[in-house]
């Protein structure tokens, strides 16, 4: 009989949130922002059938890096809790608050089993409000801790480097064609320091708009909606380019080490 | 569905277990239903009466319901597990919906009602029937559709107009008279209320428009912009210019005798 190798759990984790984080690190990066109105997703995506956004309730937003058929698993667990609850309670019993707590559960129990590989997800869980104040916005990375972000996060593989240019630009109250014009621009810049360009049809855009007169806020901006945004964006000023828009949004270079968003842990 | 009916199979409403009893229980009852539709849409309106025996159990109560953005649900029979059903049929709607990242089928969803009216055929055996009227647009027809079905779950595609409820024979009357295959969208808007007027007329379930209490009967049109339910100052001003003229002739317009 052989005796299993020692490994000390600190190891043991480290190996596994180092297997995970390569896996989110080889798909697109993706952002999240506020707008005036509401909350956009945007990201690169080359497929039309396979979404990285999606609708999970009528104000409750999905979006997700990494392995498509693990943050699919977690999407439609997603789904299926709101509407449970929904149906249950209310629909105004469905938040986005007790919806990361559950993914942010699952994705625990899993990143800690022995049995189970991690999972090489990042979600964003995102809340639009009656008003701007009323948003939410968190991000679950693999191990399952929960950040509480504000006005703009960006997951996947060049995160870092994307959320801290967006940290620099994003201010409240942006119309959704500056929140696009700015989330394309911050997914354009290649790690190196490069640029590249990113063509209408690969863009995969969704919104939370919360003057939608209907109960289901969640949008997806496609063919010609999305390419008249992006003539306004191309034609209007650059206002966002101005870095003294940063005052009223106390940002710092990395949004791992934000002092404003607070990591919660499961219990 | 399929996951609530493994998780917790008792809140399906087919899966309760019935107290025995003897004779019918009493429970309000909605009453009559219309639909008829026209080219680029379909009407779907309901009166706002609910009985309970030969009581008035409210006054005020809505039939009518959106099940998606292109189809809509009118009740008769249990009000209780009648909006129940509709309840869970819109979450399975857009249960699948958000999954799947398609809609169903019209036909898909008229199927889907008809497998959840007959799980309530227990029920219906004792009395508490649910017979709903399903209306929508088919985005892939372009053109609007009705679906009336019976206490089994049958469920039969009807052209034109149909109706359901206590007061259905008057109300389906009344359109046969009145119905033409080329209405505008505000003459089959009056027809279905045309029609509630003379179900109210002849049914004594079916409430008629209240003008004391400004209560009018619930009318919503589906076309390819989607559902959209008239506001009450609309459907009071249809109610009220068809009152106008049933002043003068009480039966309503006459159609043409040969």
């Amino acid at each position: 009989m052989s005796t299993p190798f020692y490994v000390s759990p600190q190891q043991a984790m480290a190996d596994r949130a180092e297997y995970a984080r390569k896996g989110i690190a080889r798909g697109r990066s993706l952002v999240v922002l506020q707008y005036a109105d509401g909350i956009v997703f945007v990201g690169e995506n080359p497929s039309r059938a396979l979404h990285k956004f999606s609708e999970i309730y009528d104000r409750i937003g999905f979006a997700a890096a990494g392995k498509y058929n693990e943050y699919e698993n977690l999407r439609i667990g997603g789904v299926r809790y709101a509407d449970l609850r929904g149906y249950t309670y209310d629909r105004d019993d469905v938040t986005a608050r007790g919806l990361a707590n559950v993914y942010a559960q699952t994705l625990g129990t899993i990143f800690s089993s022995a049995a189970e590989k991690p999972y090489e997800v990042e979600l964003v869980v995102a809340e639009v409000g009656s008003e701007a104040d009323g948003d939410q916005i968190y991000r679950l990375p693999h191990d399952g801790s929960i950040v509480d972000e504000h006005g703009s996060v960006a997951v996947g593989g060049n995160a870092e480097q994307i959320s801290s240019f967006l940290d620099q630009r994003h201010r409240d109250g942006m119309t959704l064609a500056e929140a696009l014009k700015l989330a394309v621009q911050a997914l354009s810049r290649e790690p190196g320091g490069g640029e590249r360009e990113i063509p209408a049809e690969r863009l995969e855009v969704a919104v939370l708009d919360r003057t939608r007169p209907q109960q289901r806020k969640f949008k997806r901006i496609v063919g010609r909606q999305l390419a008249r945004l992006l003539d306004t964006e191309a034609a209007g000023s650059t206002p966002t380019d101005a870095p003294s828009d940063t005052e009223d949004h106390d940002s710092t270079d990395s949004a791992d080490s934000t002092p404003d968003s607070t990591e919660e842990t499961d219990k | 569905m399929d996951f609530l009916s493994d998780q917790s199979p008792e809140m399906l409403p087919g899966n309760r277990s019935l107290p025995p009893l003897q004779g019918a229980i009493e429970a309000p009852h909605g009453t009559t239903i219309v639909s008829a539709s026209f080219p680029g849409g379909v009407v779907l309106a309901g009166d706002r009466r609910a009985t309970m025996g030969n009581m008035i159990a409210q006054r005020d109560i809505e039939k009518v319901f959106p099940a998606d953005e292109y189809s809509a649900v009118g009740i008769a029979g249990t009000a209780g597990l009648a909006v129940e059903m509709v309840k869970l049929f819109q979450l399975e709607l857009e249960h699948f919906e958000k999954v799947e990242g398609a809609q169903l089928s019209l036909e898909g969803k008229a199927n889907r009602l008809s497998t959840m009216i007959r799980s309530n055929l227990a029920m219906a055996m004792q009395g508490l029937a649910v017979v709903p009227l399903f209306a929508g647009y088919d985005v892939d027809r372009e053109k609007g559709r009705i679906f009336s079905y019976d206490v089994t779950g049958g469920r039969s595609e009807e052209t034109g107009y149909a109706a359901t409820g206590s007061g259905s024979i008057f109300a389906r009357n009344a359109m046969k008279k009145l119905y033409r295959e080329d209405l505008t969208e505000e003459q089959a808007l009056t027809l279905v209320v045309q029609a509630l007027y003379d179900a109210a007329d002849d049914d004594s379930a079916t409430g008629g428009p209240d003008v004391a209490r400004r209560i009018y009967p619930i009318v919503t049109v589906i076309t390819d912009e989607g559902f959209r339910r008239l506001t009450d100052q609309e459907s009071a001003d249809i109610a009220r210019s068809i009152l106008e003229r049933r002043l003068e002739q009480p039966d309503g317009p006459r159609a043409a005798l040969l």
